[in-house]
């Protein structure tokens, strides 16, 4: 029986330990960082300073906010249903921290003699196993929304589980516009079939597509439907507080990073710079770090800029506009590839 | 636009007519490029509010400077040591008339009058303010009780932090009213 998917190059078993400590250690200790960034940058964009008081600069803001949930009471409605409420939050943060995973931060340098790749694993499906993820990721505020047992979370749910099912194919059609470029899944190598030019100048219009889509995925201004604090409280995560109000507020954060990854790999050549050839394996990781850092500071723009949308119009943009562009865009990169490459 | 024939006498609306400039329908691709580019309009505002820098007033540490005529805390005057060895000097102004407290709408201001005696000269007129009570947890802060005074002897400062834990603490009492304030707030620069 022939495998769904083999991993290109593996390590050692405790290598591969190691290096799932050190992915989640840098994954948990980006979100605070993400967390802070985003409300010193919409003081910013708003002329105002954001958190300055904890700390010097306010930097230990999210540290005391993660003090206070965790320090909170866990209480749950008496109209819960107790043990999918509990694991609603878990679901949210295990895919977010699991798509973490197949990031690739570089290549495989040699460290201390041996082989490392700077990445989870890397398999043959890549783009598939993203999905996958997000796909699930979208039962933690579901089940959440539903389990709460409130209208309001219920109202929330529906719309995240709306907002998947328009956005999630958009997205999927999007990316095979550069699978198709590149002719493989995995993510490494479309790293590496970016070597001559970065997928955002022939696939401009696929990565306009999948950033709008990341958006809604994330579930992000202009598409926070899922949690309107102004109609719907808190949508999915109304009844939630403590600890479990944490994990989804983590598993946000890290989605925008993880998004944000992704979009660096397929678009903007992940460690690559163009035009410089001796790029040195130890500046890998930090190229990609930068580049994510752009996208995360272009989320946090867009937050600051736009109204959320309706939800009939977040409907509709889903499929009439996106949709199409999407199909449009990959049937023309189909055939382009095909006219060039025979 | 013509008049429709057989109806002369129709009311034209001629100058009174305003051409009302739309908006182009949404939808359609033409939509979609509109509200790419408004989009981007957008984020050029944003952006140029972090260009512009923080308008933000650090409260405790920077304090908004008042104006001249700004109505804040009370201050009970005393005359003024004029340098012509005159007896005046020190004495305080107010004469316990008590017009303050009957101009007072919120009636926050107690007086309560006492005789000066030539071994104890509180005042520079017959009587002087045995008790002079300013409650400011009620006190609107109109300047009527100075608008009333005849001898200048209540005047309207510049300080505006007055919160305090109890009520009892927020009855200022003549001591206190006369006393400088411990911290004055910023005056307003001529023309600023």
């Amino acid at each position: 029986m022939t495998p769904l998917a083999t991993v290109d190059y593996s390590e050692a078993w405790w290598i591969q330990i190691i290096k799932g400590i050190i992915i989640f250690a840098i994954g948990l200790q980006i979100v605070p960082i993400v967390l802070i960034a985003e409300r010193k940058l919409l003081g910013r964009f708003q002329g105002r300073y954001g958190p300055n008081r904890v700390g010097p600069y306010g930097l230990i803001q999210p540290l005391a906010d993660i003090v206070k949930l965790l320090g909170k009471e866990q209480s749950r409605p008496n109209t819960s249903i107790g043990p999918l409420y509990i694991l609603a939050p878990t679901i949210s943060i295990m895919t977010a921290v699991a798509t973490f995973a197949i990031i690739p931060f570089g290549d495989t340098p040699h460290i201390f003699g041996t082989k490392v790749g700077l990445y989870g694993v890397d398999v043959s499906i890549g783009p598939l196993y993203i999905f996958a993820l997000s796909a699930i990721a979208f039962y933690g505020l579901m089940l959440g929304g539903w389990a709460s047992g409130s209208k309001y979370s219920f109202l929330g749910a529906m719309r995240a589980a709306a907002q998947l099912i328009s956005y999630e194919v958009s997205q999927g059609l999007a990316l095979v516009g550069v699978l198709i470029t590149a002719g493989t899944l995995s993510l490494t190598k479309i790293v590496y079939a970016q070597e001559g030019m970065w997928y955002i100048v022939p696939q401009l219009a696929g990565f306009l597509i999948f950033l709008v889509a990341a958006f809604a995925e994330t579930n992000r201004a202009p598409f926070d439907l899922a949690e309107a604090d102004a109609e719907l409280v808190g949508g999915y995560n109304t009844e939630y507080g403590g600890g479990r109000f944490a994990s989804y507020y983590f598993a946000e954060y890290l989605n925008v990073v993880v998004v944000s990854g992704v979009a660096t790999t397929l678009f903007l050549g992940g460690w690559l710079i163009p035009g410089w050839t001796q790029q040195p394996a130890w500046t890998d990781p930090f190229v990609v770090l930068f580049k994510m850092t752009l996208f995360v500071i272009f989320f946090i723009w867009i937050r600051a800029t736009l109204p959320r949308l309706r939800y009939d119009q977040l409907m509709s943009f889903g499929w009439k506009i996106l949709l199409p562009l999407a199909t449009l865009n990959t049937l023309i990169t189909a055939i382009v590839v095909v006219a060039v490459h025979g | 636009m013509s008049p429709a024939p057989g109806s002369a006498a129709r009311w034209s609306p001629g100058d009174d007519q305003i051409e009302v400039q739309r908006a182009p329908e949404p939808g359609g691709a033409g939509g979609a490029y509109r509200a790419f580019g408004e989009t981007l309009r957008g984020l050029k505002t944003t952006l140029a509010r972090v260009i512009e820098g923080v308008n933000t007033i650090q409260y405790p540490e920077q304090k908004v400077a008042v104006y001249p005529r700004f109505r804040g805390r009370h201050k009970l005057h005393r005359f003024e040591d004029s340098g012509d060895g005159g007896g005046q000097a020190g004495l305080e102004k107010c004469v316990g008339c008590s017009l303050c407290a009957a101009a007072c709408p919120a009636d926050c201001i107690r007086v309560v009058a006492a005789e000066n005696t030539p071994e104890m000269r509180v005042s520079a007129g017959e009587r002087y303010a045995a008790v002079y009570e300013i409650n400011m947890s009620r006190c609107i802060f109109c300047g009527y009780c100075e608008v009333a005074c005849p001898f200048d002897a209540i005047t309207m400062g510049h300080d505006y932090e007055l919160s305090d834990y109890t009520r009892g603490d927020l009855i200022f009492t003549k001591e206190m009213l006369l006393a400088e304030p411990l911290d004055a707030s910023p005056l307003r620069a001529e023309g600023e």
